[in-house]
C-alpha cells in the first residue's frame, strides 16, 4: 500500500505518457494565481488563471492528494479509469501552471465567453427587502447569466475542452440533465473542432426537446439513456461508462464538482473565476468584501466557484441553497446536504440520497439541474466543518422568486438561480441594515419558461 | 449422513443468530423453498468445510484443471431462481460462484447485467433478501461463493457489520468493482479478520508496477479484466489478453481469473490455452436466466451451456 502510494501520488510536473504541448519553462511560472492570499486580491495577476496547489482549511488540503476534502471525496471507480484520472492530475497539475495555457484559457474567456460577467446592484430587489424604519441588505447579483450560452456552465466546459486539446484527446463525452451542461459542452466542442457525445436520459430528452436540438445544431450526438430511471444519474453512469470504454481516446467533461478526484478540484477551479472577480468587483464597488453570497446547490458547481476564493475570509458568510422540491417531508425533493447520508456516487464519497439499502433514491426538483441525488464532496466538507450553511426552498418558493426578479429587475433567472433567489425571503428579514450580499445569477430563465408556464398563470 | 448434516445446520443456525448485529428477517415464507430435491444432491455435508477460494484454485492447479466461475445477478428473474441455478451451476462441476448484489447504479456494468439488477429490484430483491437466499441455499454448495457488490450497500450497512453478516452467511470471498486499490485499505483488514478473500481487479489500462500492488493485495485470486471496458457479451476476444496475462504472470504467483466479455465456449478455451488459472462467465448467463421465456427455460439452457464449458475446458 505504501508502495502504491508513493508510486501513484508523487508530485510530477512532467505529464508521462501523454502528449503535452510544452512552452518555454520561462514562461511557465509567469501565472501562478494565488488562492491562498484571499486579503491581498491584487497580488492575483489574472482572475481566470487556475490555482496550482490546493489551499487548506482548518489545516486540510482541500482536497489532499487521495482527492479527499476531509473524509468525502476520493476516487471510487472501477480500476479501468484509475490511469486516466491519475493523467487528468498531472495534466492538470501541469496546465495550472503553464503560462501558455492560462493565457490561451484567459482569452477564451474573455472574447468567446464574454467575461468577466457584472457585479451589478439590484436595486429594486434591494427596495423589496427594505424595512421602512431600519433600510435593509444591499442585494447584489453576479451575472453568469450573461455569459455566453447563458449560464456559468461555459467556464468549466471551456477549460476542459482546452486541456483535452492539450493532452491529446480529440473525442469528448459529457452527461446532461436538463441540458445546459451538454450545450455548454457542444458549444465547446463546436469551437476546438472536438467529437462531442452527449448522455440523456431519454425522459430528459423529452421534456427539454429545445435543448437536445441545440446540442445536434451544434454538432453534437445526444445518446438518450433508458437505463435505470433515465434521468440525469443514470445519464452520468453511462458516460461514465463510455469512458471506462473509450478512455484511451476520450475525455470525460463532467459538468459539476461531483465525480471522483480530480474532478470536483478541476472543475471548482474552472468556475473559481467568477469569486475572484467577485472579490475584485466588490473592492473596486465598495472598497471591501461581500458579507454573504448566496448560491443555489445541485452538484454545488456555481456555488464552488463563488464560494472558493472566500472560503479563508471568515468573515464571509457562505450560504447554498438546494432544492426542496414538493417539500423535505414529501420524499420528493433533491435536498442532499439537508436530508442526506454519506455514501458513494459516481466516484465520490458525499452526502447523497439514498434508501436503506443503499440504493440511490430518484430526487424530485422543479429545476432539472438541481435535480441530482448526490452532491460534490467539498459542500459536503464545508457543511460538516461548519464553514458553509446550506438551506433550501421548494417549487413554489422557486417559482415565486422567478417572477419576483423578472418582475423587479428585468431578469429573468435559471429555476436553479431562483431557489437562490428565493432564499432571500427567509435571509434578508434576518440581516443588519447595509450587509452586502451577493447572489450568484448562474443562470437565464429561457430555457425554463417551458417548464414555468405549466404552473403560472399570468 | 442426515443427522450430520442436522447438527450442522443447527450449529450454523446459533452461529448465525450470535454473529449477526443487524437482525436479518428471517421470515423464510419471503424466500418460497424452491430447491428440487433432485438439484443440489451431493453436498448437504459440505457446508462448514468449505474451502477457501485459494484452496480450490491451489487444488485444481494440483489436478490440472482450470476454474469454472459463473456469474448471476441475485434476483433475476427471481431469488428463487437464483438459488436453484446456484444449485445447478454447482452440480454441473462449477468451480467458484460469483453472485451479484443488484444495485441502482452499476458503473462497471453493461446493458445485460445492468438490466438484470433494475428487474430484480423491481421484484423487490433486496441485499436482506439476496443474504437470506444465500443463507438458505450455500450449505447445499460445494462451490465457495464470491459476492460482487458495489461500495454504497456496503457503507450503508456499515463495512464491519456488512462483512460479518456475509461471513456468518456463508460466503467467502467479495468483490467490489468500483473500490480501487487506494480505497481498499480498511475493507482488506477487515475482511481478512473476518476470514473473508477481498478480490482485487486489474484491467488492460493498469500499468505494471500498479498490477503488481494490485496482485499482492488480491486474496484468493487476481481478477484480470479482459477488455477496457464495462461487462458484456462480446463476440471476439482481444488477443492482448495473452499478453496481460503474461505480464501479470511475471509479477504474481497467485491464480489468475479473466473475466467480462468471455461469452463463448471458444473464449473459455483461448484463455485457458493462455495459461488463465480460472475463467469467468457473467453476461452470457445472466442473459440465458433473464432473457428465457419461463424460469424453468433459463435455468434448462444455463445446464445446457454449462455442461459446454465443463465439457471444454480442462
Amino acid at each position: 500500500m505504501a508502495m502504491a502510494a508513493s508510486s501513484f501520488y508523487c508530485v510530477d510536473p512532467i505529464v508521462k505518457g501523454i502528449s503535452v504541448r510544452r512552452v518555454p519553462s520561462s514562461a511557465q511560472n509567469l501565472s501562478i494565481s494565488c488562492t491562498m492570499a484571499p486579503a491581498n486580491p491584487a497580488s492575483s495577476p489574472s482572475s481566470s488563471s487556475i490555482s496550482s496547489e490546493a489551499p487548506r482549511i482548518h489545516g486540510l488540503e482541500r482536497p489532499d492528494s487521495f482527492g479527499r476534502f476531509g473524509r468525502f471525496g476520493g476516487k471510487y471507480v472501477p480500476e479501468t479509469l484509475m490511469a486516466a484520472l491519475r493523467e487528468l492530475e498531472d495534466a492538470f497539475s501541469f496546465l495550472s501552471k503553464d503560462a501558455a495555457f492560462q493565457e490561451e484559457l484567459a482569452g477564451i474567456l474573455k472574447d468567446y465567453v464574454g467575461r468577466e460577467s457584472p457585479l451589478y446592484f439590484a436595486e429594486r430587489l434591494t427596495e423589496h427587502y427594505k424595512n421602512c424604519e431600519e433600510g435593509g441588505p444591499l442585494i447584489y447579483l453576479k451575472r453568469e447569466d450573461l455569459n455566453h450560452t447563458g449560464a456559468h456552465k461555459i467556464n468549466n466546459a471551456i477549460g476542459q475542452a482546452l486541456l483535452a486539446k492539450w493532452i491529446g484527446k480529440k473525442r469528448i463525452i459529457a452527461e446532461t440533465g436538463a441540458g445546459q451542461h451538454g450545450v455548454a459542452t457542444a458549444t465547446v466542442c463546436a469551437r476546438f473542432g472536438l467529437q462531442c457525445i452527449v448522455y440523456m436520459g431519454a425522459q430528459d430528452m423529452e421534456r427539454q426537446a429545445l435543448n437536445v436540438f441545440r446540442m445536434r445544431l451544434l454538432g453534437a450526438e445526444v445518446r438518450p439513456v433508458h437505463s435505470g430511471t433515465a434521468t440525469l444519474k443514470d445519464a452520468t453512469s453511462e458516460a461514465i461508462r463510455d469512458w471506462v470504454t473509450n478512455v484511451e481516446t476520450t475525455h470525460y467533461i463532467l459538468g459539476s464538482v461531483a465525480g471522483p478526484h480530480p474532478y470536483p478540484m478541476l472543475v471548482r477551479d474552472f468556475h473559481a473565476v467568477i469569486g475572484k472577480e467577485t472579490r475584485r468587483q466588490a473592492l473596486e464597488k465598495w472598497g471591501g468584501k461581500p458579507d454573504v453570497l448566496v448560491a443555489c446547490v445541485g452538484g454545488g458547481s456555481n456555488a464552488m466557484g463563488l464560494f472558493h476564493e472566500f472560503v479563508d475570509d471568515d468573515d464571509v458568510r457562505l450560504v447554498g441553497v438546494e432544492a426542496a422540491g414538493f417539500g423535505l417531508d414529501s420524499g420528493k425533493h433533491a435536498a442532499t446536504l439537508t436530508k442526506g447520508e454519506v455514501g458513494v456516487l459516481h466516484g465520490a464519497m458525499s452526502y447523497l440520497l439514498q434508501d436503506d439499502d443503499g440504493q440511490i433514491i430518484e430526487p424530485h426538483s422543479i429545476s432539472a439541474g438541481l435535480d441530482y441525488p448526490g452532491v460534490g464532496p467539498e459542500h459536503s466538507f464545508l457543511k460538516d466543518i461548519g464553514r458553509a450553511e446550506y438551506y433550501s426552498v421548494t417549487d413554489d418558493e422557486a417559482l415565486d422568486a422567478f417572477q419576483r426578479l423578472s418582475k423587479l429587475e428585468g431578469i429573468i433567472p435559471a429555476l436553479e438561480t431562483s431557489h437562490a433567489l428565493a432564499y432571500l425571503e427567509k435571509l434578508c428579514p434576518t440581516l443588519k441594515p447595509g450587509t452586502r450580499v451577493v447572489v450568484n445569477c448562474s443562470g437565464r430563465g429561457d430555457k425554463d419558461v417551458h417548464t414555468a408556464i405549466k404552473h403560472l398563470k399570468l | 449422513m442426515e443427522a450430520i448434516a442436522g447438527m450442522r445446520n443447527s450449529a450454523y443456525s446459533q452461529n448465525y443468530s450470535q454473529a449477526v448485529p443487524r437482525q436479518l428477517p428471517l421470515s423464510s415464507q419471503r424466500i418460497p423453498r424452491i430447491v428440487s430435491a433432485s438439484a443440489c444432491v451431493t453436498s448437504m455435508t459440505v457446508a462448514t468445510s468449505r474451502k477457501t477460494i485459494a484452496q480450490t484454485f491451489s487444488d485444481l492447479k494440483a489436478a490440472g484443471k482450470v476454474a469454472l466461475i459463473p456469474y448471476v445477478t441475485a434476483g433475476d428473474p427471481s431469488l428463487s431462481t437464483t438459488a436453484e441455478a446456484l444449485c445447478v451451476l454447482n452440480d454441473l462441476g462449477a468451480d467458484i460462484l460469483e453472485v451479484g448484489v443488484p444495485y441502482s447504479d452499476p458503473l462497471a456494468d453493461g446493458p445485460v447485467i445492468q438490466a438484470a439488477a433494475t428487474r430484480a429490484l423491481r421484484n423487490g430483491s433486496n441485499l436482506d433478501s439476496v443474504l437470506e437466499m444465500l443463507k438458505e441455499v450455500l450449505p447445499k454448495l460445494t462451490a465457495p461463493v464470491v459476492l460482487f457488490t458495489y461500495y454504497n450497500p456496503i457503507l450503508k450497512r456499515g463495512v464491519e457489520n456488512f462483512l460479518r453478516t456475509i461471513k456468518a452467511v456463508g460466503v467467502t470471498g467479495l468483490l467490489i468493482p468500483d473500490l480501487p486499490l487506494e480505497e481498499t485499505e480498511t475493507v482488506r483488514t477487515l475482511a481478512a479478520n473476518n476470514g473473508l478473500e477481498l478480490v482485487l481487479l486489474t484491467t488492460p489500462t493498469t500499468p505494471k508496477d500498479r498490477m503488481k500492488d494490485i496482485s499482492e493485495a488480491s486474496q484468493g485470486f487476481v481478477y484480470l479484466v479482459s477488455l477496457t471496458g464495462v461487462t458484456g457479451v462480446r463476440s471476439e476476444l482481444e488477443s492482448r489478453v495473452e499478453n496481460l496475462l503474461q505480464e501479470l504472470k511475471k509479477v504474481t504467483d497467485k491464480p489468475i481469473a479473466v473475466g467480462f466479455g468471455i461469452s463463448k465456449p471458444e473464449h473459455a478455451i483461448q484463455v485457458s490455452k493462455w495459461g488463465a488459472d480460472g475463467v469467468i462467465i457473467g453476461s452470457a448467463m445472466v442473459r440465458l436466466l433473464g432473457e428465457a421465456s419461463s424460469p424453468e427455460e433459463g435455468i434448462c439452457a444455463l445446464k445446457n451451456f454449462t455442461q459446454e464449458l465443463r465439457k471444454v475446458l480442462p
